[in-house]
C-alpha cells in the first residue's frame, strides 16, 4: 500500500493545499518496504497533489488541514484520508504504517 | 484572570511564546479552529490556525524581531475542513501572561473578514478591502442591495470606491452573468452623452454615419452604472427619468421606441440634496434614484482600514512591479496612518505605488513618500500627531491645501517669496528646472 504525507520540514504540513513537499512510502503487512522518498512540488496546489495521488496510486493520505472539497474527492476515489494529524511526520508515518493513526491525532514530542 | 479577559474579546485571540507555540487561546478562536485550549496549548500556532498566508512563522519571527504589527488577510482552515476568510493581526507583547515582565511573546487576533482580499492569492482584485465597522456596515448593506433589482444610488467622496462597489453589486446580483456597462456622465458633452446613452439612428446628426445601439441597449438584462450622475444635464435628467419610469426610450433620430430591462446604479460625489435645492438636479429623478442609497465612508472615518489597505496595496504593487520592498518603516507607517487622505483609497493606492517605485531598499521610509504628505496640514490630530518631516521646514500656518495642484501653487509662491522674486533661485529651492518653474507659473497663472 502506498502512503502519502504532505510535509513541512520535520512536520506534517499544516495545510494540504499549501504543501510544497510530500513523502511517499510503500508498506506491506504493517512494515515499510523501503525508505520513504520525498518529492518537491513546483508550486503548492491541492489539485496538483490530488493528481499526483491518483497517478502514484496512493491508497492512504495522512495530512493536517484539508478542505472538505479535496477530502471528499479523495474519499470518492476510495483513498483513505487521515486528516487533522498534528506532529512530526516520522511518528505519524510509523503509526500509519502500523494502522494505529486516527484522524485528529496530536502527536506531541 | 487572563483567560477571562481573552474570552470577553469578541474576536479570536491567541497568545504565542517566542517559539511560536500556543500559550493561550480564547473561546472565540477555539470555536473558529475547532481546537480546545487544552489541545492547542504547546502546539505550533500554524498547525492550529492552518492559515493560507504561508510562511506564517517567518512573519511571526519578523514581528518578534522588530516589534512591528502586521495585518494579513487569508483563510483559516478549521478542524471541520471549513475554510473561512479572516484577518490576522500579529503584534508583539512584553509579557504574555500579563504579570511576568521580560517574558515576550506574540498576540494574534483573528477577525472574520468580509470581502477582504486574501493578498496571498485567491479572490481577484475586484474586491473591497475593509475591516472597520463602517465598511462592515457597507458590506452588510451590499449583500441586501445585491438581492434586489431596484435602483441604487452610491454616494461618497472621490476615490472612496464607489465604482468598485457598483461592480461588486452587479457581480453579486442575479444579473451577474449579463453586461455591466459603466458610463461617466461627467466625461462627455451633453449631445454626445445622449447619443452614447440612448444610441442614434444613421443620419440623425452630422457624423452619424451608422446606427449606434447606445449603452442602455448594451446593458439590456444587465446593469448600467452611471457614475458622476450629479454632472448630468437637466434635459438628459428628464430623459433618464422617463426611461427609469417606462423602461423604454427613443434613440436620437428614431421614431421607434426601444424597451430595455436594465438595473440602474448611479454614483456621485456631490450632495444631491443640495444640488436639488440649488436647482441643478431634478427632484423627481433624485427620488427615483434614491430608492436605495449606499454611502461609502471616507477613508479618514474608517478606523483601522488605512493600515490594512497599506499592506494590501503594498503587496499588490510589489507583485506587479517585481519589487523587493518588504514593508514600511515605523516612522513612515506613523505618518501614513496619521494622514487625512483627502483623495481616499485612490490616493492611498497611488502613494503606496509611488513608495514602492521610489524605495531603493527593502523598507519604504519617509524619504520614499511624496512630499505633499508631509507638507499638507490637513492631517489627523487624534492621537497620532503628524508634524512635518524632520528635514523639511515647518509649513506656514496657511489654509490647508486640498489637492496637489493647490499645494504646488503654495510651494511655488513660497519659494518665489523666499527668493525675492528671482525665478532661478526659486527653481533651485524647489529642486526643479527654471523652464519647469516657468511652465508651472504659467499653468497656474501665477504671473
Amino acid at each position: 500500500m502506498k502512503l502519502l504525507i504532505p510535509t513541512c520540514g520535520n512536520h506534517v504540513a499544516p495545510r494540504f493545499d499549501n504543501a510544497t513537499e510530500v513523502l511517499i512510502a510503500t508498506c506491506y503487512d504493517r512494515q515499510l518496504l523501503e525508505e520513504p522518498r520525498f518529492i518537491l512540488l513546483a508550486n503548492p496546489s491541492a489539485e496538483g497533489l490530488c493528481d499526483m495521488i491518483l497517478k502514484e496510486q496512493v491508497k492512504c493520505v495522512v495530512c493536517c488541514g484539508i478542505e472538505e472539497e479535496h477530502y471528499r474527492f479523495l474519499k470518492w476515489k476510495k483513498i483513505t484520508v487521515i486528516d487533522s494529524v498534528i506532529g512530526r511526520w516520522k511518528p505519524a508515518l510509523d503509526l500509519a504504517v502500523g494502522g494505529e493513526l486516527s484522524a485528529g491525532d496530536i502527536l506531541r514530542v | 484572570m487572563l483567560d477571562d479577559i481573552l474570552n470577553a474579546i469578541p474576536h479570536g485571540v491567541m497568545i504565542l511564546d517566542t517559539s511560536l507555540l500556543v500559550r493561550s487561546i480564547n473561546s472565540r478562536l477555539q470555536e473558529m479552529t475547532g481546537y480546545s485550549a487544552r489541545e492547542a496549548r504547546g502546539i505550533g500556532a500554524e498547525f492550529i490556525l492552518r492559515s493560507s498566508i504561508g510562511a506564517g512563522s517567518s512573519l511571526a519571527a519578523k514581528v518578534l524581531e522588530n516589534g512591528e504589527m502586521i495585518c494579513r488577510n487569508g483563510t483559516l482552515l478549521n478542524r471541520r475542513r471549513i475554510s473561512q476568510w479572516v484577518q490576522f493581526t500579529l503584534s508583539r507583547v512584553n509579557s504574555i501572561d500579563g504579570v511576568t515582565q521580560d517574558c515576550p511573546g506574540l498576540v494574534l487576533v483573528v477577525e472574520k473578514a468580509e470581502g477582504a482580499d486574501p493578498g496571498g492569492g485567491g479572490r481577484s482584485s475586484a474586491t473591497l478591502v475593509g475591516h472597520s465597522p463602517q465598511m462592515l456596515d457597507v458590506f452588510e448593506r451590499m449583500a441586501i442591495l445585491a438581492r434586489t433589482d431596484a435602483s441604487v444610488l452610491i454616494t461618497g467622496e472621490t476615490g472612496s470606491g464607489k465604482d468598485r462597489i457598483a461592480e461588486e453589486l452587479h457581480e453579486a446580483s442575479a444579473r451577474s452573468g449579463r453586461a455591466f456597462i459603466k458610463v461617466n456622465c461627467g466625461a462627455l458633452p451633453e449631445a454626445l452623452l445622449e447619443s452614447e446613452l440612448f444610441g442614434h439612428r444613421r443620419g440623425a446628426f452630422t457624423g452619424a454615419v451608422k446606427d449606434h445601439a447606445g449603452m442602455f441597449r448594451l446593458a439590456d438584462h444587465g446593469t448600467l452604472f452611471l457614475t458622476e450622475i450629479g454632472d448630468l444635464s437637466l434635459p438628459l435628467q428628464v430623459k433618464l427619468l422617463s426611461v427609469l419610469d417606462d423602461s423604454c426610450f427613443y434613440p436620437v433620430g428614431s421614431s421607434t421606441s426601444v424597451t430595455v430591462d436594465v438595473r440602474l446604479i448611479a454614483a456621485t460625489h456631490r450632495d444631491l440634496r443640495r444640488e436639488v435645492a440649488e436647482g441643478r438636479f431634478r427632484e423627481d429623478l433624485f427620488f427615483r434614484l434614491n430608492v436605495l442609497q449606499l454611502r461609502v465612508p471616507p477613508l479618514r472615518d474608517r478606523a483601522g482600514d488605512v493600515r490594512l489597505l497599506l499592506d494590501h496595496f503594498l503587496r499588490r504593487s510589489v507583485r506587479l512591479n517585481h519589487s523587493r520592498v518588504e514593508g514600511f518603516d515605523t516612522e513612515a507607517i506613523r505618518r501614513l496612518v496619521g494622514y487625512r487622505w483627502p483623495g481616499n483609497v485612490r490616493e492611498l493606492r497611488n502613494t503606496v505605488e509611488y513608495g514602492v517605485n521610489m524605495c531603493r531598499g527593502t523598507r519604504i521610509g519617509c524619504g520614499d513618500l511624496p512630499d505633499y504628505l508631509f507638507e499638507s496640514l490637513d492631517v489627523r490630530t487624534d492621537g497620532v500627531s503628524s508634524g512635518p518631516r524632520p528635514e523639511l521646514p515647518l509649513p506656514p500656518p496657511a489654509t490647508p491645501a486640498t489637492g496637489w495642484a493647490e499645494l504646488e501653487q503654495q510651494r511655488i509662491l513660497k519659494a518665489l517669496q523666499q527668493a525675492g522674486g528671482r525665478r532661478g533661485r526659486a527653481a533651485e529651492l524647489l529642486g526643479m528646472g527654471r523652464t519647469t518653474l516657468w511652465r508651472k507659473i504659467k499653468d497656474y497663472n501665477l504671473e
